[in-house]
């Protein structure tokens, strides 16, 4: 097993190569300029031009390539074009909130859909199966911005329960941090929460059907017994695979939900790098989400081994 | 005690047990002597010299301060200096900085540090490279006297230093002016304005925090935009970046900002309606929609292209795709230059006059040879005034017969391609969308979108001797008549060779909740003399 690990690790260094050298040629065939946005709509062209020049951007690509290399070997990340702050510090600033909200999402998410799905094949066929179904069909059809303008339309400025935007650290108060994220939970969980009580209840009704749980009803073991620990844990490796996946997703949703909430989350930072060029943060941060994806992958391959005693490594 | 207040009362009391006992805070919006701010868009420099978009310098103006500044009648006021005295032949000035200027380090603010800063100031502005090219001498005398001396004389110089297009002329340290260049960003903030900038607590994207300077000593006189006495009514101003309007809104609603700079049209209507917010003009200067066509290459090289265009386009069609159907926010505008300012003209204008007239446009359009060449018409749609004037422009070329080739991108990418010279089939362009701050485009001062100096011109880089020889007259008018005929001139050039296409002047609302008082009409958002109840 720690050979696997440390095996696992190692090989996130080709794969941080390949995304480094792939984000990097990417962007410099992009179109775009920094120093166009820098200088300002009444900016000559010499202006940008001097401007391009003193950021090095004038550069030719191997150079500008290798000279971030480096310092990527030497831990430097590089520092922001338009805030000149190191791109390690906007990250560090930036991280809190959407570990957070990833953090919140995966909980609530997690804690509603498999129960549902649980519910949903066990009732298979009743109401409460319909409509686990048809909330999962909502949940993949509304976007996301969608759902977070109803929950801020009614739960901020109709019944005044949470506010409307916002981030406050945690370490201000448990409770003004998670009342900054409940709405973004929600409607960041929302795709999530459909997508897992759909595989939730798909493969419950698998493992229903075998016959260990025929013998645990013949012993007289009560029902939730018979959900919860025989079925959901045989059923547990395509849910957690489809949840590993998922994180993927909310790297993706948070963009779009960071915005909707106005929380300074690593999303907001991405997209804002992009729309600029700011060459160094897009850069600094793809490479981040790659190695958390890395990462993720390796705890859910781990993960599998707690629930299923035949899988070794 | 309201809902929210409930709720956080009963889960208070389990959460703070549950994490172990963490306190809470007050938070900042509950503050009266904290203004919350929404900002027109993400503050994401902080140099007013490097970086000069207008975001930049609405915050600069509150940390750095000016020696002159416009007051709300566009007249220069001294600010930072005592007084100045010219010589009779125009050429040298001499500065007196007036007494108790410190700077937020602690140090008092000398003549070095404004020769240091104006000579880091000129490179990067219109009006600061002219004086530039004319300056002989430019000295600190003692502390508080510094000389400039000229070649010619320069009547407009206190405007060009008090002027509130960007880049305004900040006084910064001399440790500071002189360690960065112009093209390089600086990396401290140490101003001399009545608010400091907290660096710490600045999250480029999502906030940035100004605390008020306890002394500074403000002007006696009224404030009055960048001049008078800029008194501080609260102590600490956060500025919160909100990307999406929506939610600015609703946060405007909830109490939870106070201010917010730009609301869009679309949601002005649902503000209204709540008793809380009060919502007016933001800018009586307001903007000035435009296109820019290629002078360098086929179809716009043709000076009868560019004016079939100008006949046919109907600048209602830009404002209301711009607006909406609030007819208070625009107006046609058959010239360049910022309606309701003292040197306000149409001279020349007729053409974008009265009915639109798509046969005379297509009879110019064969006069000026025009033979199906493809119009490379680049729209930034990450921009929605410019993706509004797009959607028109495309749609009024097909109608003339022309050949549109739509190029949908976004705002970066635009700054990139119009800056090409290439031929449009060898990655150039035919046109493409923006527009001018009114505040910018009262005179012919800093208006580089209209100069007509060819390659040397702004992008598009058209060519006319009338504009160029207005603006010159301009520069050397003794008086405002004389003044007002070189503008005359300006603007009639400008129509007849097409410098750029004017779609319409538009203003824009700000909305504030009805406890905050003193926000003044202006260019920028004045921050002084606004209070909060």
């Amino acid at each position: 097993m720690f050979a696997y690990v440390v095996r696992r690790v190692l090989a996130t260094i080709p794969v941080m190569a390949i995304v480094a050298l792939f984000v990097f040629s990417l962007l410099y065939i992009a179109p775009g300029d920094p120093a166009a946005v820098i200088a300002g709509d009444q900016a000559t062209p010499d202006d940008v031009e001097r401007i391009r020049a003193s950021l090095g951007l004038d550069r030719p690509y191997l150079v500008r390539f290798g000279a971030w290399v480096w310092d990527i070997m030497r831990g430097d990340l590089g520092v922001s074009i338009f805030t000149n702050l190191p791109v390690s510090t906007m990250i560090r600033q930036r991280i809190e909130p959407t570990l957070s909200l990833m953090v919140v999402t995966l909980i609530l998410a997690v804690s509603i859909a498999v129960p549902m799905g649980v519910v949903a094949a066990w009732r298979q066929g009743t109401w409460i199966d319909r409509a686990v179904m048809a909330f999962a069909v909502l949940g993949f059809s509304v976007p996301v911005f969608v759902v977070g303008y109803v929950l801020a339309y009614f739960f901020a400025l109709e019944w005044d329960l949470l506010p409307v935007q916002g981030y406050t650290p945690f370490a201000r108060g448990f409770w003004p941090w998670l009342e900054n994220l409940i709405l973004p939970a929600i409607a960041l969980g929302s795709v999530y929460i459909a997508l897992i009580a759909r595989i939730t209840r798909a493969t419950m009704l698998e493992v229903l059907q075998q016959d260990y749980i025929r013998t645990a009803r013949a012993k007289g073991l009560n029902q939730g017994g018979i959900l919860f620990l025989h079925a959901l844990k045989n059923a547990a490796v395509p849910i957690i695979t489809v949840i590993g996946i998922g994180i993927a997703l909310l790297i993706g949703g948070a963009v779009v939900t960071e915005s909707v909430f106005a929380i300074p989350g690593l999303g907001r930072l991405t997209v804002d790098a992009i729309l600029r060029r700011d060459y160094p943060v897009i850069q600094g941060v793809v490479l981040l989400f790659s190695f958390v994806y890395v990462l993720v992958n390796l705890a859910i391959d781990l993960a599998y081994t707690l629930f299923d005693p035949r899988i070794r490594y | 005690m309201d809902r929210r207040s409930l709720l956080k009362a009963g889960l208070a009391a389990g959460t703070v047990a549950a994490s172990g006992g963490i306190a809470a805070p007050a938070f900042s919006q509950g503050n009266a002597r904290t203004l919350r701010f929404v900002p027109q868009s993400n503050l994401a420099n902080f140099d007013p010299i490097w970086g000069t978009q207008y975001v930049v310098r609405n915050a600069s103006a509150m940390v750095w301060d000016t020696l002159y500044g416009v007051n709300d009648q566009l007249v220069p006021q001294p600010q930072m200096v005592e007084g100045e005295t010219v010589s009779a032949d125009g050429l040298t000035w001499t500065f007196k900085l007036r007494a108790g200027l410190r700077f937020h380090d602690g140090e008092p603010v000398r003549a070095k540090d404004v020769v240091a800063s104006i000579t880091r100031w000129m490179p990067r502005d219109p009006m600061g490279q002219m004086v530039k090219a004319i300056q002989k001498e430019l000295v600190a005398v003692d502390d508080t006297t510094f000389r400039w001396v000229l070649g010619s004389p320069y009547p407009k110089l206190k405007y060009a230093l008090g002027k509130t297009n960007t880049p305004i002329c900040f006084i910064m340290p001399e440790r500071i002016a002189t360690k960065f260049d112009s093209f390089t960003q600086i990396t401290e903030y140490v101003g001399s304005g009545p608010m400091k900038f907290v660096k710490e607590a600045w999250v480029p994207g999502a906030s940035a925090v100004f605390q008020k300077f306890d002394q500074y000593v403000p002007r006696s006189e009224p404030a009055s935009w960048l001049a008078g006495g800029k008194r501080m009514l609260v102590d600490r101003v956060e500025w919160v970046v909100m990307p999406d309007p929506a939610t600015a809104a609703a946060a405007l609603q909830n109490g939870e900002v106070d201010w917010w700079e730009n609301p869009i049209s679309d949601l002005v209507p649902l503000m209204r309606r709540n008793r809380n917010i009060a919502v007016d003009i933001a800018d009586p200067l307001g903007n000035i929609g435009s296109f820019r066509m290629n002078h360098l290459h086929k179809p716009f090289n043709s000076k009868k292209v560019r004016q079939a265009v100008l006949a046919a386009m109907s600048q209602e069609d830009y404002m209301r795709a711009i607006v909406g159907t609030d007819d208070a926010l625009w107006k046609a505008l058959p010239g360049f230059f910022t309606p309701g300012t003292p040197l306000y003209t149409e001279a020349g204008g007729d053409i974008l006059k009265g009915d639109r007239n798509m046969d005379r446009a297509k009879r110019l359009l064969a006069e000026g040879g025009y033979n199906n060449e493809p119009v490379i018409c680049i729209v930034a749609q990450d921009q929605p005034i410019t993706k509004a004037q797009g959607d028109i422009t495309a749609d009024l070329l097909k109608r003339m017969g022309m050949n549109v080739d739509f190029v949908a991108t976004d705002w970066g990418t635009t700054g990139q391609r119009r800056a090409m010279k290439n031929a449009p089939e060898s990655g150039g362009w035919g046109m493409f969308h923006t527009w001018h701050a009114g505040a910018d485009c009262v005179n012919p001062a800093a208006y580089n979108a209209l100069r007509g100096t060819g390659q040397q011109a702004w992008f598009g880089w058209p060519e006319s001797k009338g504009v160029e020889d207005g603006v010159t007259e301009w520069f050397s008018a003794p008086n405002v008549a004389a003044e007002k005929a070189a503008m005359d001139k300006i603007n009639a050039a400008a129509i007849d060779d097409v410098v750029y296409a004017p779609t319409g002047f538009f203003l824009s609302y700000t909305a504030w909740r009805r406890n905050v008082s003193g926000i003044a009409k202006g260019p920028l958002p004045f921050f002084w003399g606004v209070g909060k109840a």
